[in-house]
């Protein structure tokens, strides 16, 4: 417990470095590039122009707006207000779409383990067959086709042809099927996979024998001895994935039409939202980390051999 | 005497012996880690198909601007728009919008490049200097503007353009139907699937090739120095880890996409491209870092290297003669997986509109154009399909090859055919 602890404090200093690493690139970035929040077609008048810099802060020196900036954030926990979304704080945009983002990434997580696992484990333990052959052919489609063009498709044959699920929204479970299904199939692809090489890796093993030869059924060495050693891989693969499925989510929030981050992040960052495309990256970068830590914990827990430090 | 001429045969017989041993020793062929490799990856009927499609692919996209395809840029909105694939012969530059004489990009060609010739014999009788300058630049001019190339093929690099000489020498006229269909502005998607495959592989190869530099010798580095600056080096990677990329590549991307820093960049000789490329490859290092630098830290207390050691060998020698061979393995299976992660990366960019800019081609705008013609009320099924199945194949491909060649080099697969 005391491991665990200390192991958790040093993450979240780490977190904090990341986190501040992080503002400080991006601040920088965002004001490095020409032109401001307000320099649109439709131009501002000058004075007018002045007063919203005023009012965001933007007439300040450059280290000013940094310190400013960062001082709202540590202490009030206050990202500011969005420039180019009417009446909106940015906390307000986070609050709102988080959990839109974060249970889409959850379902879409849960739908790649729950397919990818169970076809991993299938495909070795028939190595060779043709159910094997032909999952991972599917595994190979999985990862070789880019998910906006999974989701046009899908949606062309499951909203349209067949209509069994809605176009797009937010809401309901059955708005929430197609683009979790989108977004986990590379993730369930690469699971499978990962499943198939670590079941066959520890196959070969010597406590595998053993269980064999003191007379367990297939179905018992195969899920009690063989699978939680095959699960190591894919462990540590979660932490990349879920970088993978938020990443995923900016594309299939903008096809589905769903309010989730993603899509304000495009908008944000092209247009030079400054606060809103600031507080997108920080709410990404600390999500990544968690995310991270939890994988290394389950990862200790799995594998008593490996040490938290 | 006697005992003499034994030894002296037991001493022959021993010889010839030894002969034996080194001439057979000699017959030996030893089998290197690549040969043997190479003998089971052909082994592999997927690895080897994937392989030779590969290759066949890339000789193709290399060939694009040799191949008699149509314009991957002229459009013709009048009557191609969204043409189903057919076979009926199309001729180059025949389209009325073109203004080509004849309505042929030969005969143009040779117009254009008589007139040129004209001007240019002009240019050399003219004895007024500023005469000659003006005519000098009207010449410069026609041939950067006016050519029927431009017309016809966007931003043409200098191998290129001679590819689209000798093409038009070789075939004239003739181009190869639309077996793919056209697109939404009448464009011809056949010669636009090469052009964008041409770019989508440059992309996965160059940006997978900056990947490899970068992580190789930073990996490679921490791993050999190892102590504190390993761990130091270590510590950096994995905080990098933590930052979600995708969206510090986008700020780039915005920032080095805006018109000042573009142009800025382009009077260095940076275009848009190679921005890409260089982004891309600054952000899939990490990973390959990690990967060489565990097998230098693992190979590092391998008997082998000790046994150089203790003949002598010089640290510079270890690492090139028996460390890096020994990473390349690894390193090629990571590169063939790689690559294809870097073409579904710029899919992906291209498809926000962040990528590859029009108006040149890449497989992912191709993409993002055919999934904009998804609808349900008239099915423009190739406009997404045959983009879709290129970019699809290649990846395919590529994965089976670094599957393959991830069996072919792992030394527990020895032996078991």
């Amino acid at each position: 417990m005391g491991d665990l602890i200390r192991y958790l404090a040093n993450r979240f200093l780490w977190m904090l470095l990341t986190v501040w690493l992080v503002y400080t690139v991006s601040f920088f970035l965002m004001r490095a590039v020409p032109g401001n929040p307000f320099s649109s077609e439709r131009s501002v008048p000058p004075a007018i122009e002045r007063q919203l810099k005023a009012r965001y802060n933007l007439d300040a020196p450059i280290m000013v707006q940094y310190w400013e900036y960062a001082k709202g954030i540590i202490t009030r926990g206050d990202l500011g207000w969005c420039i180019r979304l009417e009446d909106y704080s940015v906390n307000r945009v986070l609050a709102e779409g988080f959990p839109v983002s974060a249970s889409l990434a959850i379902f879409g997580l849960v739908f790649a383990i729950g397919l990818g696992i169970p076809a991993g484990v299938v495909s070795a333990v028939y190595r060779g067959s043709a159910a094997d052959h032909s999952m991972m052919m599917m595994a190979v489609f999985g990862i070789a086709i880019p998910n906006f063009v999974l989701a046009s498709l899908a949606i062309l044959l499951f909203v349209f042809f067949i209509p069994l699920f809605p176009a797009g929204g937010f809401g309901t479970l059955r708005q929430i099927v197609l683009p979790a299904i989108c977004l986990g199939a590379p993730v369930a692809a690469y699971i499978a996979r990962l499943t198939r090489a670590g079941m066959l890796e520890v196959m070969t093993r010597e406590h595998v024998r053993t269980a064999f030869a003191k007379g367990l059924s297939k179905r018992a060495v195969m899920l009690r001895h063989v699978l939680p050693g095959a699960m190591l891989p894919v462990v540590s693969y979660l932490g990349p994935a879920t970088a993978g499925v938020l990443t995923g989510s900016l594309v299939l929030e903008k096809i589905f039409a769903i309010p989730g981050m993603g899509s304000h992040f495009i908008a944000a960052a092209t247009q030079r939202d400054y606060t809103l495309a600031m507080g997108m990256v920080l709410a990404y970068t600390v999500l990544l980390f968690v995310m991270n830590t939890l994988v290394d914990i389950s990862y200790a827990i799995i594998d008593p051999r490996v040490k938290l430090s | 005497m006697d005992k003499a001429q034994t030894r002296s045969e037991i001493v022959q017989r021993d010889a010839e012996t030894l002969a034996k041993i080194f001439e057979e020793s000699r017959a030996i062929r030893g089998v290197s880690l690549w040969q043997d490799a190479w003998r089971r990856l052909r082994r592999r009927r997927a690895a080897m198909i994937s392989l030779a499609a590969l290759v066949t692919l890339c000789v193709l996209a290399m060939l694009t601007p040799l191949i008699p395809f149509q314009s991957p840029i002229d459009k013709d909105l009048r009557n191609r728009q969204f043409l189903p694939p057919e076979v009926a012969a199309v001729s180059l530059g025949n389209r009325a919008g073109l203004n080509f004489a004849d309505g042929s990009l030969a005969t143009e060609l040779i117009r254009f490049e008589t007139e040129t010739a004209t001007l240019r014999s002009e240019l050399n009788a003219e004895q007024n200097p500023a005469q000659r300058l003006a005519l000098a630049e009207s010449l410069s001019l026609r041939r950067t503007v006016e050519h029927p190339f431009h017309q016809l093929w966007n931003n043409l690099s200098g191998v290129s353009w001679w590819m689209c000489r000798a093409r038009v020498a070789m075939f004239g006229d003739y181009a190869i139907p639309s077996l793919f269909g056209t697109d939404k502005l009448g464009r011809d998607l056949l010669s636009r699937v090469f052009w964008g495959l041409r770019v989508s592989l440059l992309v996965g190869f160059v940006a997978t090739l900056v990947s490899l530099i970068i992580g190789v010798t930073y990996g490679a580095t921490a791993g050999y120095v190892g102590g504190w600056v390993d761990t130091l080096m270590m510590r950096i990677v994995d905080t990098l880890y933590s930052i979600p990329f995708i969206f510090v590549v986008i700020f780039l991307i915005t920032f080095l996409g805006e018109d000042s820093v573009k142009a800025k960049l382009e009077s260095w000789g940076v275009n848009q491209l190679m921005i890409f490329y260089i982004v891309i490859g600054a952000i899939y290092w990490l990973t390959m870092s990690r990967v060489v630098r565990g097998q230098v830290l693992s190979l590092r207390q391998e008997q082998f290297i000790e046994a150089a050691r203790t003949i002598g060998a010089s640290p510079a020698r270890i690492v090139f003669r028996h460390l890096v061979p020994n990473v390349l393995g690894i390193v090629i299976v990571y590169l063939t997986l790689t690559i294809p992660a870097v073409m579904l990366f710029e899919a992906f960019l291209s498809f926000l509109g962040l990528g590859v800019a029009p108006p040149d081609v890449s497989l992912g705008l191709l993409l993002n154009d055919g999934v904009e013609a998804l609808s349900s009320i008239r099915l423009f099924w190739w406009v997404v399909v045959f983009p879709g199945a290129t970019l699809a194949v290649t990846l395919f491909a590529l994965n089976f090859l670094g599957d393959g060649v991830r069996d072919a080099l792992d030394p527990k697969l020895k032996n078991r055919g």
